[in-house]
């Protein structure tokens, strides 16, 4: 309840009605289709989805960095007053890294490999701080501490090859903090990484968001990660949201037939299933997403309002959203 | 009733050699699978759980003699397989199939669902023609796939769907066993579940015996009466599926369960057990205890004395010194 009160009063981002459309050869994709969503001050809002949901798309498009095909049709995104959709391009580098920063699912891609781990960090400093020589090295080392590289002081000259899957995400993530953003978006952070690491990492950004009182947007597939390190949760289907409430009432009273059939489908280990269940069908195609409700042909309550009418996400208990014919 | 052993693998060992200088002399050895021993009963689910790297899918394809083993034995019905030849391996074969776990590179691209699912049965000499069409429709029903399916190429198919193929590829020579390699790591969870809940029902009606290998811990429980946990190139701990996760001995296991985001908010107070650092390379791998330099109850003699795997319990191995 904590989160939807504070919201309520001053959102650090408003996202409101976006839609981001990809004009490919086979037909408009609505990759995110008339999102409103809102991320408080300090809060970790877990968005989380199936692979082609629209969850990447909704994290970029913050950053307006949908390339073509891709392009933002309509919406606002609101951050500290101003509506990111209406800055220029040189005011939003200025944004970038520096208020709003990111962290993408390969490490490996994101790091160019012929620069030192070192100058990578020191690169995001240099755009945004004004610190010169050895106070900018003094910065570079104290991030690498931050996420904890042993012996920072040699590790800064090595090149990304030199660091392991793990050590990478924390190299990006010692990137993306450099400049104390206002906001973090974590783009799948751990999916590349084994467990034992991806314990490392997820245990780490929890204390960075703790000391640097950043808010992240952490988009995933995973339920456990989410459950873990969400304080509010977005759960997204075919480009639209379909359920938004604190971390605690998605899990033990899901509304919308999706997020339920979508947490029985998954195997736990502190509890022993028979029988999972599993959703029918696939997930739809954007280009031609199903009439109505988008959920509806593998919904087991569809209703035949489902079919014509689509249903608006509207709060059936303070904080819980639901798009849902059934709850109204 | 105690169930009959249909494979055990004793002392395997494959080593990849790693090859340098302009005559490509041989300088070192990536010990992937460095020594290992279990065995599956008939008509039981193994599970082979263990983080990238740690020689799994190199234990399949021992298994499945896609490598050939560097040293130790596999013995499938009181045979060891490394050292069949001609028609009693051709035999072997026939009882063992294998689902990969990209399904996208599993199924060839410019042959129809008939001919990929049929293939097995033409190599075999069991069917041909019609015949095989029939067989193949029959298998395509049982997979939850459609009978007109098979004219059809893998590119019309969904991930969920080719896996499916690839599953009744694996069924069409009615086999005994079945090494299943990570078969749901590439699917959405959606579609997870019900690719899971059919390989458990075709078990159940076909009586198979099933190796299931996967990096996800909670899914090799959901699939599995008895679990082997790996780490580099070693197994650390066998023990039936729930004692595992009630009273698991080896530090490694108990690191990897802690280490699994559960998805339910009201436990996530639990912390991590957090390793320190990553996994080293079998090219060099630490002495003594292989886990000892992660290890946060490392005593010295873990670092001179490899544990050896040792029943603590009945059906419950553990590898390490603190069990001992």
């Amino acid at each position: 309840m904590r989160w939807t009160e504070d919201l309520r009063k001053e959102p650090l981002l408003e996202i409101r009605h976006l839609k981001t459309y990809f004009y490919s050869d086979e037909g408009v994709v609505r990759a995110v289709d008339d999102v409103s969503l809102n991320i408080g001050r300090g809060e970790v809002l877990g968005v989380v989805g199936e692979s082609g949901c629209g969850k990447s798309t909704l994290a970029l498009s913050i950053l307006r960095l949908i390339r073509p095909p891709g392009k933002i049709v309509g919406g606002e995104i609101i951050f500290d007053g101003n509506d990111l959709l209406k800055l220029s391009e040189e005011e939003m580098r200025k944004i970038r890294g520096a208020k709003i920063s990111m962290v993408f699912q390969d490490p490996t891609s994101c790091l160019n490999p012929v620069f030192t781990v070192g100058s990578q960090i020191e690169e995001a400093v240099i755009l945004h701080q004004k610190l010169k020589g050895k106070e900018r090295l003094a910065k570079v080392i104290e991030m690498l501490r931050k996420v904890r590289i042993p012996s920072p002081e040699e590790r800064y000259k090595n090149y990304p090859h030199q660091f392991s899957g793990g050590m990478r995400q924390r190299v990006m993530l010692a990137i993306a903090l450099s400049c104390n953003p206002d906001l973090l978006i974590a783009d799948e952070p751990t999916t590349n990484l084994d467990v034992t690491i991806q314990a490392q990492v997820l245990s780490l950004m929890k204390d960075l968001q703790r000391e640097f009182k950043s808010s992240i947007l952490l988009v995933t597939h995973n339920m456990g990660v989410i459950a873990k390190m969400s304080d509010r949760v977005a759960v997204m289907y075919a480009g639209k949201i379909v359920e938004v409430a604190d971390v605690i009432p998605i899990f033990e009273k899901p509304y919308h037939p999706y997020t339920e059939a979508l947490l029985r489908s998954i195997p736990k280990i502190s509890k022993i299933i028979e029988r999972l269940e599993s959703i029918p069908g696939v997930v739809p195609s954007l280009v031609n997403p199903p009439p109505g409700c988008r959920f509806h042909p593998r919904c087991r309550y569809a209703k035949e309002i489902c079919k014509r009418e689509e249903p608006p996400l509207i709060e059936i208990e303070p904080g819980h959203l639901v798009a849902c014919h059934l709850h109204k | 009733m105690k169930k009959e052993k249909l494979l055990e693998v004793k002392g395997l060992k494959k080593y990849f050699p790693v090859m340098a200088g302009v005559f490509r002399h041989k300088i070192a050895d990536i010990k992937a699978v460095d020594g290992v021993s279990f065995d599956i009963k008939e008509g039981e689910t193994l599970g082979l759980v263990g983080e990238s790297g740690c020689g799994k899918t190199t234990i399949a394809r021992c298994i499945t003699l896609l490598y050939m083993p560097t040293e130790g034995e596999i013995i499938y019905r009181g045979k060891d397989i490394t050292k069949m030849k001609g028609k009693e391996l051709k035999k072997f074969r026939r009882e063992v199939s294998m689902i990969f776990q990209d399904p996208y590179l599993s199924l060839n691209p410019r042959l129809p669902i008939g001919e990929i699912v049929g293939e097995p049965l033409e190599i075999h000499g069991i069917a041909k023609g019609k015949e095989k069409d029939k067989i193949v429709m029959s298998l395509l029903r049982e997979v939850g796939l459609e009978e007109y399916h098979i004219y059809r190429y893998p590119f019309a198919f969904s991930g969920g769907q080719k896996q499916r193929i690839a599953i009744a590829r694996a069924l069409a020579l009615t086999p005994k066993l079945i090494i299943a390699d990570e078969p749901v790591s590439g699917l959405d969870v959606s579609i997870r579940a019900s690719i899971l809940n059919l390989l458990k029902e075709l078990q159940r009606k076909h009586n198979l015996t099933m190796l299931f290998i996967s990096h996800d811990l909670s899914v090799v429980k959901y699939m599995s009466e008895r679990i082997a946990v790996m780490y580099l190139g070693k197994i650390v701990e066998i023990a039936e599926s729930n004692k595992l996760f009630e009273k698991s001995v080896h530090p490694y296991t108990q690191a990897l369960i802690s280490a699994i985001p559960e998805p339910d908010p009201t436990i996530r107070k639990k912390e991590f057990i957090i390793l320190k650092g990553e996994v080293p390379s079998p090219l060099n791998p630490p002495s003594g205890c292989r886990f000892h330099p992660r290890c946060p109850l490392a005593m010295p003699i873990c670092s001179k004395e490899e544990p050896k795997l040792k029943e603590v319990e009945n059906e419950h191995l553990v590898a390490c010194h603190l069990a001992s």
